[in-house]
């Protein structure tokens, strides 16, 4: 490992798909190679008997400290989980489980992720009642309609931080009041947000928060769940046996995915400001770089987005073929997890956005890694590529001649 | 540099598995579920480790489903069966690993508890004691993490699968240590863990045969086979097939060198006159050996040798914290004066001779100054 | 996704693509719908034989769907209308290689060119 640097080759395609998984950061794999291997201190964190053990137990315990402090926690509070997908899991069946006496109603939104939303699903077979709220075509949930939208039963609300497909920043603070003044627990998905978005939960009225490392620039494998100690919020484990993590989660801690972890959210919590700055000047340049074409929309919120993420829609361009046709491109049209289905964006259409938009839409986001230069030449490939499609679109022809799409029958198959 | 013998709690990463990692935390990034190049090449990443740790546990890749490791899978197992079968009636030993008792004996808070005679072994007689027609599940492991001690599997997954139960076996301290052989054993489900076989921490494996009812318990996405939904650990998972890959090379001469180490400490230990060791009739892993010495606390001696630079555990890691006595020598019926002395030593391949030695020399230190201060206090009284 | 060769190739250089005047020796066949994803146009020129001389199109679709509708252009013409109808669907999959998930891209193509030569007749009638 002389060379620290993210692989980077002309023959490779541009990575924007940083909202899906980012590259580790060099200086994280750094500190994680110190518990990897036969010379390193490799002991299991549980062993309490021997200075292994208490070696790997201190380096959890300083990375639990950065995890903390990048979000404004106390140390205590964060319970190490196998990644955000856990800890969404953990949060919302474990908060509705042990509240059930209380009410089985929980209240999230169409946009979440599928872990919060498959999590809610099974708590629906379980026998729970949830609303999912619509958001606004921005993609920022109505205060009024939450409000309305909460029961005398509602335990629970699950509101994400940051869209992993639009982008969007939610008023956590706001629907984190509403939800304190009705004693209702409120789960926040932080996966998009941590190191993007300043985060301080002595302040926030927030009860669980998900994180996860890989999106900023730490391992895969490794999460957090925030679970807050005053008030004590509660919570039925979900996995058993031995108790690690103040019981909520049981199983060896992979010390050198913790150890990454916490150096990812340390690097995060000192460059947060000087790297937003610099994401935004790039995803303006690229915006800016193709927003003179036709019929080009931004799906979400420009204004409450974090810096790295632009989710465009290319009207009149099916969004499988314009991927096709940017294949030195490694983005997405949707989130990864449903990307390798045919199904339209299920957080577009619950903007309201049509069938088409939805299907001609793609995600750009860039992070620590990008450069100016592959976002030049990023522009250059998408105005070829949607100029190449829309010269083979029956539907830009249309356009063209005036005639509205919308007034045409057309015989779904 | 400390001795490092205790391998049943994790083992250090071996170098090779650590060069396959690499490139996976560095080089290659990109999220397995995406359908560009990075994504693929995820993918493709871990379909490779797959083939390598169904070869282990000779099993085909189609039944192998990555986890975080053995307590979700041994997690996922149980709740996912139960979930899928609602009548559900598990029975587990008396001496499976916290990761399976714990969650059985949530799922069932009087779970069937199935016994073993004085040397940890599971029998027929017991299995039939404890099995009735509600059974439908029933889990013992392979190895015993304390004890060592090795199951006759064959005959009990005979019988249970007679009365028409599916049978589990937690392999996760036999695995890399004595020969697998998920096909042909008749098991339905088995699980594997990385970081006990120089592969890394945080990732496992549940072995699975279609025919057993399973529903995922973590929701979020259809990786795994819908059954597992989680961003897969890659770097994690690349490790895990090169270190079964490894294992499953060096099975036989690892075996051999490391009972050469415990015969050698063993026959050390017998010349201490108040050593017991335990389960010491029944077939054991090559690396295990669990004893007590009367009339000794095991956690003081514990700090002692570790004052030493000598890392051992007294049982499990998971429950070293504690201070009870280990349940699996309590289910042995051993008696607690004694349970509360054991010591566990569990030899690796980095292991020498001179650890032995190191051991047995600190141990004798150790033995005689707490014989003569002992003696002064019986002449104080 | 990985692609086939041979859809890579008609996806990478479309044949016949374009649009044709509206003529009474001018079939069109649009068929699909934007709402799923994928709309197909296929125009054929026939001449006195009865035999298509000429044949373009254009595709709003993934990859598979463009290529379906490109080697459809290359298959029909020199065809009557007759052998042009007689096109199915799996000698298009079969012969793009095409996985089951994009099968209905050349169940696409079949309707186009079915749609086509309706259009005509029913011009001619």
């Amino acid at each position: 490992m002389s060379e620290q640097k993210p692989h980077k080759s002309k023959e490779q395609p541009i990575y924007l798909d940083y909202s899906a998984t980012t590259p580790i950061d060099p200086r994280v794999v750094t500190e994680m190679l110190k518990y990897m291997g036969p010379e390193s201190s490799f002991g299991n964190p549980a062993s309490r008997s021997h200075s292994f053990g208490w070696a790997a137990e201190a380096a959890v315990e300083a990375a639990r400290k950065n995890v903390a402090d990048l979000v404004g926690a106390n140390p205590k509070e964060i319970v190490f989980t196998s990644g955000a997908t856990e800890s969404d899991n953990l949060a919302i069946k474990g908060a509705a489980h042990f509240n059930h006496k209380r009410g089985k109603h929980i209240v999230t939104c169409k946009t979440e992720h599928k872990a919060v939303l498959d999590s809610c699903r099974q708590l629906e077979r379980e026998g729970y009642e949830v609303t999912y709220l619509d958001p606004m075509p921005n993609g920022l949930i109505d205060l009024k309609v939450f409000e309305e939208a909460l029961r005398d039963d509602t335990t629970l609300v699950s509101i994400m931080h940051v869209n992993n497909e639009i982008g969007v920043i939610q008023d956590i603070e706001a629907i984190g009041k509403i939800c304190r003044e009705r004693k209702i627990i409120f789960h926040v998905d932080a996966a998009q947000s941590a190191g993007k978005v300043d985060i301080n939960l002595e302040e926030l009225p927030v009860d669980l928060m998900s994180f996860s490392a890989h999106k900023i620039y730490g391992p895969k494998g490794i999460g957090a769940l925030y679970v807050q100690r005053k008030p004590r919020v509660r919570l039925e484990a979900q996995m058993h046996g031995g108790g690690h993590e103040r019981g909520m989660r049981s199983g060896t801690l992979a010390t050198h995915q913790i150890v990454g972890m916490g150096e990812a959210f340390r690097i995060a919590k000192e460059e947060m400001v000087e790297e937003n700055a610099r994401l935004l000047k790039l995803r303006n340049k690229l915006y800016d770089g193709v927003k003179d074409m036709e019929e080009v929309y931004v799906n979400g919120d420009i204004d409450q987005r974090i810096a790295g993420n632009i989710n465009i829609s290319f009207n009149y361009v099916e969004g499988e073929s314009l991927l096709m046709a940017l294949s030195d491109l490694a983005i997405s049209s949707g989130s990864a997890c449903t990307s390798a289905s045919l199904e339209p964006s299920y957080v577009l259409r619950a903007l309201g956005r049509n069938d088409e938009l939805a299907h001609s839409s793609i995600r750009f986001t860039m992070g620590r890694f990008t450069t100016e230069e592959e976002i030049d030449r990023t522009i250059e490939l998408v105005r070829k590529a949607v100029g190449k499609l829309r010269d083979l679109s029956p539907l830009w022809d249309m356009y063209k001649a005036g005639i509205d799409i919308d007034s045409i029958e057309w015989a779904a198959h | 540099m400390a001795v490092y013998l205790d391998n049943n709690a994790t083992t250090a990463l071996s170098e090779k598995v650590l060069e396959a990692m690499l490139p996976y935390m560095g080089q290659v990034t990109g999220n397995p579920s995406s359908v560009h190049r990075f994504g693929r090449l995820q993918k493709d990443a871990i379909e490779q480790a797959r083939e390598s740790v169904a070869r282990l546990a000779g099993a085909r890749a189609e039944q192998v489903v990555f986890t975080s490791g053995g307590t979700e899978s041994n997690n996922l197992l149980l709740s996912g069966f139960c979930q899928k079968s609602k009548d559900a009636r598990i029975a587990v030993s008396a001496v499976e690993h916290m990761s399976l008792l714990e969650p059985a004996q949530y799922l069932q808070p009087a779970a069937d508890i199935i016994p073993v005679d004085a040397n940890g072994r599971v029998n027929v007689a017991q299995l039939k004691q404890v099995v009735n027609e509600q059974t439908s599940l029933v889990s013992v492991m392979s190895a015993n993490n304390e004890t060592g001690v090795i199951q006759d599997l064959a005959p009990l997954i005979d019988f249970a699968t007679e009365q028409g139960c599916f049978f589990h076996s937690d392999a996760s301290q036999a695995a890399g240590k004595i020969a697998l052989n998920f096909v042909e054993s008749g098991l339905h489900a088995m699980t594997i863990s990385a970081h006990k076989l120089y592969g890394p921490v945080g990732v496992g494996a549940l072995i699975l045969d279609k025919r057993l009812p399973m529903s995922k318990i973590q929701f979020g996405g259809s990786q795994e086979k819908n059954l597992r939904a989680g961003t897969e650990n890659v770097p994690a998972i690349v490790g895990f097939g090169r270190a079964a890959e490894l294992a499953l090379a060096e099975l036989q001469s690892t075996a051999t060198h490391v009972r050469s180490l415990r015969d050698a400490l063993e026959a050390g230990l017998k010349k201490f006159s108040s050593i017991s060791i335990f389960a010491e009739q029944a077939e054991r892993l090559p690396n295990t050996v669990q004893f007590g010495i009367e009339g000794f606390d095991g956690e003081t001696m514990l700090m002692q040798l570790d004052r030493k630079a000598i890392a051992v555990s007294s049982g499990s890691a998971c429950t070293s914290g504690k201070t009870e006595p280990s349940h699996v020598l309590k289910a042995m019926e051993v008696v607690d004066m004694l349970a509360n002395s054991a010591i566990r030593v569990s030899f690796g391949k980095n292991n020498t001779m001179s650890d032995v030695e190191k051991l047995l020399t600190a141990l004798t230190d150790i033995i005689e100054i707490n014989q003569q201060s002992s003696v002064m206090m019986a002449a104080t009284v | 996704m990985a692609y086939g060769e041979k859809v890579l190739d008609h996806y990478e250089n479309p044949r016949n693509v374009g649009s044709f005047e509206s003529a009474d020796n001018v079939g069109t066949g649009m068929v699909g719908a934007p709402a799923c994803g994928d709309v197909m146009k296929l125009q054929i020129k026939v001449n006195d034989e009865g035999v298509i001389e000429d044949a373009v199109f254009k595709t709003y679709g993934c990859g598979s769907a463009i290529a379906s509708s490109s080697l459809l252009t290359e298959w029909v013409k020199g065809k009557t209308l007759d052998e042009a109808q007689a096109i199915k669907n799996t000698q298009i999959a079969e012969e793009l290689a095409l996985p089951p998930v994009k099968i209905h891209c050349s169940v696409l193509a079949e309707d186009a060119i079915n749609a086509a030569v309706a259009d005509y007749k029913q011009k001619n009638a």
